[in-house]
């Protein structure tokens, strides 16, 4: 038997990147947050729903790019340098938010200050940057042969600007309806405050990705039947599930936050990004450097890709088994006295 | 000289990485420390064991929380800088890195949050368990990241394939090549050593300070105990490492020795000025014989210079030649530090009524950063002008990315980590400053953060 190995690590690859998007997502967007709470007890509140398990999240972004590394070798050596400055600002903004979860409570009042308005600055800069990322990304990457050979300022363009702010307002809106699932009170309902601005907000800058991105790329456009102005249907058709698992995904957001139930409002918000990174993927698809190498020219050889796959194989069912055994243990509602000190 | 994006990148990869190691070598050891007090505390129910541990969970928390997020800015290096590295390496060590994340970084990561804030969440035992989780995480890291470096450092078991690429040939001479078991355990015994050495001087400043209360002298005790064993060792898995070396890298050895002669009856130097400019030393402080005696077991042996090799093959001299001499002569006080502490425990009251052995366990308590960051400056400098050696050089592994974006990087790398590390550094040496608390009466209090507090009462 010969299995298809590029396609089998194309999808774990693109799995890997999936779960960051939806599990760091979330802290990402309490960081962004951090500004609108209401008082410094509120903000350790916010803070300790996500500080046991933002390194695992974090850890998923390690598996995407050490993935790629190992796994395409090639589009990991085309797009980093493409993406070099929005990626190195990446890396800066994780490291002081990162270390702000511990700094914070080391800090005294200036230092305490301090820290604070770097877990929001840096949540913020770093979801930017993933904007940006994910922008240059669909926009295309000039290649000569196998290597990068355009300029350093080519991911910078309106088209991903927009994308990174619509990907600030979809983390703000993990973030919210993940704070409707943890937290209680008047926290509670400032969050579903900000859940509703962040769905509104998502939904319209999703609307306006989309319609950028068809006009802005004509193959995208024509794998979704839009030719000359005009979509045509057939081509349309059997695509339409994806926009409506985001539509039905919204309205679930919808009906979560007017209940405050749980969890249910992050589910829809997970529906609306599992839609958009679907919808996206299949805009790409099969390349993997946009729009000169496809995931097939980029791949490790195949031995290399085989035995990690065997790797994965054992090892991924375990990490998905201890990480989703950690989530149930912190999963009650973070304590309103949080802030007793 | 030129700040082209090569010379830049070097730099920059230099002093993440630098910046790096500081925390696996303190978080590695720490870690195993910690499962140990707490598996102590289990068995004896000491009070002291527990008291420890919450004193070292705390410190341990930040030094890790900045291990990861340095440790992340490498790992998309590679790619962003050596974007050519990346292309050539990866199908051979690409498998090993992935397995790192896989095995290593994901347990770590998630029994972290259970160590910190699942004490009321989880039983006793539980807990303990999930310390030891992250102890063999951080010693899983440590392997794989330890044997990629050493397949870069000595290549085996690939195949070089007609376009040039590379191909493993035989996985298990990849993940095991011959330098690999030498470079593992002597990486671990320093990273044990840098922990013991920062717990025998908190320990010691304590009790200088406030007098000898159980909790630090327990410490203290500890740490000579590892001194005791783990700094002799150290030296004979150097010493085997260094005939590796001999071995598989001579130019390298040529440059921690600087010897510039082919000859038997090598000096060894202790001091000396090695010059690649006049291809010799420009002083040397030296001991006849020596030289050939301690590298290659017999003062008649030959041992190459670097004369040997073509200039452009060459590393460079001084900073390798001075980098071992600080790792070994730092090595060594740590035998002695353990010697003495080791004679104090067994002949007299003890350790922690001497006064000058606990200045002196003080004065040690930064050594171990500086021999590990010493001995990789030995073992990567040394390894120039190969980035894997004999099959890429640096200078063709770099990313084809301009020097402005490099010096923009590097520049914002050097002030965020300036930030960073003195934060952090502040943070820790105030804890340190504070000591080990008595435990509470309800001592089942999280550690680590108050914060953790919050979860109270949420064990459904
Ligand atoms: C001897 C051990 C050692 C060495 C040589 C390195 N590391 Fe490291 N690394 C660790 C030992 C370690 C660790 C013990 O596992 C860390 C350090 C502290 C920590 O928090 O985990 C870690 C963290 C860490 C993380 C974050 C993991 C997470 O998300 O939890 C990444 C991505 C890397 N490292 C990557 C690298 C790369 C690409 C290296 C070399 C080029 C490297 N490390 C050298
Ligand atoms: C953590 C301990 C390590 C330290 C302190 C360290 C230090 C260094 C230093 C100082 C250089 C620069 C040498 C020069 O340019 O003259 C270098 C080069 C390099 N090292 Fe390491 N290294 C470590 C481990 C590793 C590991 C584990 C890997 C990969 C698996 C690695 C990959 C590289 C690469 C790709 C270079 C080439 C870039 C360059 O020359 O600067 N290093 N390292
Ligand atoms: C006591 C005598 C010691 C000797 C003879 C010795 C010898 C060596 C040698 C020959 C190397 C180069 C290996 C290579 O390039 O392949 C090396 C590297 C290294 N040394 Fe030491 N060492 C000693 C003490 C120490 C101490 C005390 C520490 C830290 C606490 C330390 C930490 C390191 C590290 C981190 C490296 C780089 C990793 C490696 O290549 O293994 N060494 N040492």
């Amino acid at each position: 038997m010969s299995l298809d190995l590029p396609l089998i690590w194309a999808a774990i690859i693109a799995t890997a990147v999936l779960l960051y998007v939806l599990l760091d997502g979330f802290d990402l967007g309490i960081g962004i947050l951090f500004p609108f709470a209401a008082s410094p007890a509120e903000r350790d509140t916010m803070m300790d729903s996500i500080a046991p398990v933002w390194d695992g999240n974090e850890t998923w972004l390690v598996l995407g790019g050490g993935g790629l590394f190992a796994a395409f070798p090639f589009a990991y050596s085309a797009l980093m340098p493409a993406l070099y400055l929005p990626v190195i600002l990446m890396l800066l903004a994780l490291i002081l938010r990162g270390v702000a979860f511990e700094f914070r409570h080391h800090g005294r009042a200036r230092g305490k200050a301090f820290w604070t308005g770097a877990f929001a600055g840096g949540s913020l800069v770093a979801t930017l940057a993933q904007g940006l990322v994910l922008g240059g990304f669909i926009q295309g990457v000039t290649l000569k042969g196998r290597d990068f050979a355009g300029g350093p300022f080519d991911w910078l363009t309106p088209y991903t600007l927009l994308v990174a702010v619509g990907l600030v307002a979809g983390y703000v809106l993990l973030g919210a309806t993940y704070l409707i699932w943890r937290t209680s009170g008047d926290l509670q309902v400032r969050a579903r405050r900000w859940a509703w601005i962040a769905a509104a907000a998502t939904a319209g800058l999703l609307a306006i990705v989309s319609v950028a991105t068809l006009l802005v790329h004509p193959r995208i456009a024509e794998r979704w039947g839009f030719v000359d102005g005009a979509f045509d249907l057939s081509a349309l058709f059997p695509l339409l599930p994806i926009p409506l698992v985001g539509l039905v995904g919204l309205a679930v957001v919808v009906l979560g936050i007017r209940r405050a139930h749980h969890a249910t409002s992050l589910g829809g918000a997970y529906l609306v990004f599992l839609s958009g990174y679907i919808g996206l993927a299949i805009g790409f698809f099969p390349y993997i450097v946009p729009y000169g190498m496809d995931f097939r020219a980029a791949a490790n050889a195949d031995n290399a890709l085989g035995l990690m796959l065997v790797g994965v194989g054992i090892l991924l069912p375990a990490v998905l088994g201890y990480t989703v055994w950690v989530y149930w243990l912190f999963r009650g509602k973070v304590g309103g006295d949080a802030g007793y000190h | 000289m030129e700040l082209d994006a090569l010379i830049l990148s070097r730099l920059q990869f230099a002093f993440t990485i630098a910046f790096h190691i500081i925390f696996p070598s303190f978080t590695i050891g720490l870690a195993s420390y910690l499962a140990v007090l707490e598996g102590l505390w289990l068995v004896t129910r000491n009070e002291a064991f527990k008291a420890l541990y919450l004193f070292w969970v705390k410190v341990f928390a930040i030094s890790f929380g900045m291990g990861v997020v340095s440790g992340v800015v490498l790992s998309y290096q590679l790619g962003t800088n050596w974007s050519v590295f990346s292309q050539v390496a990866s199908p051979v060590i690409g498998p090993l890195l992935a397995f790192e994340v896989l095995t290593a970084f994901f347990l770590e990561a998630s029994f972290l949050g259970v160590m910190l804030f699942g004490w009321k969440k989880v039983g006793p035992r539980l807990h303990f368990a999930a310390t030891t989780l992250v102890a063999i995480g951080t010693l899983i890291s440590a392997f794989w990241i330890l044997s990629a470096n050493s397949w870069m450092q000595h290549p085996t078991g690939f195949e070089t394939l007609p376009d040039g690429t590379l191909r493993a040939a035989d996985w298990w001479k990849v993940i095991f090549s011959p330098t690999f078991p030498e470079r593992f355990a002597h990486m671990v015994l320093a990273a044990y050593l840098t922990t013991a050495l920062v717990v025998g001087a908190a320990s010691a400043w304590r009790i200088l300070k406030r007098g000898a209360d159980e909790a630090p002298c327990l410490g203290l005790r500890m740490a000579i105990g590892m001194f005791a064993i783990a700094a002799p060792l150290q030296l004979v898995v150097g010493d085997l490492s260094g005939k590796e070396v001999m071995r598989v890298q001579p130019a390298k050895l040529a440059a921690i020795e600087a010897f510039w002669e082919t000859r038997t009856e090598q000096p060894f130097h202790i001091a000396a000025w090695p010059d690649r400019a006049t291809e010799g030393n420009r002083f040397e402080i030296s001991v006849p014989k020596l030289g050939s005696l301690i590298t290659a077991g017999s003062a008649a042996a030959e041992v190459k210079g670097l004369k040997a090799f073509a200039p452009q093959d060459r590393p460079p001299v001084f900073i390798v030649f001075w980098s071992f001499r600080v790792m070994v002569g730092l090595g060594l006080l740590m035998i002695a530090l353990g010697a003495w502490g080791g004679w104090l425990m067994w002949r007299t009251r003890g350790p922690e009524y001497s006064r000058p052995f606990l200045w002196a366990a003080v004065a040690m308590g930064p050594a171990g950063f500086v021999a590990v960051i010493a001995g990789w400056i030995v073992a990567e400098v040394g390894r120039q002008p190969y980035v894997i050696y004999g099959v890429l050089r640096t200078a063709d592994a770099v990313s084809p990315v301009g020097p402005g974006q490099v010096s923009a990087s590097l520049l914002a790398f050097m002030i965020i980590y300036a930030v960073v590390f003195s934060v952090g550094a502040l943070y820790i040496l105030r804890l340190i400053g504070e000591g080990p608390e008595t435990p509470p009466e309800d001592a089942d209090e999280p550690p680590g953060n108050p914060l953790a507090a919050g979860t109270k009462g949420v064990r459904a």
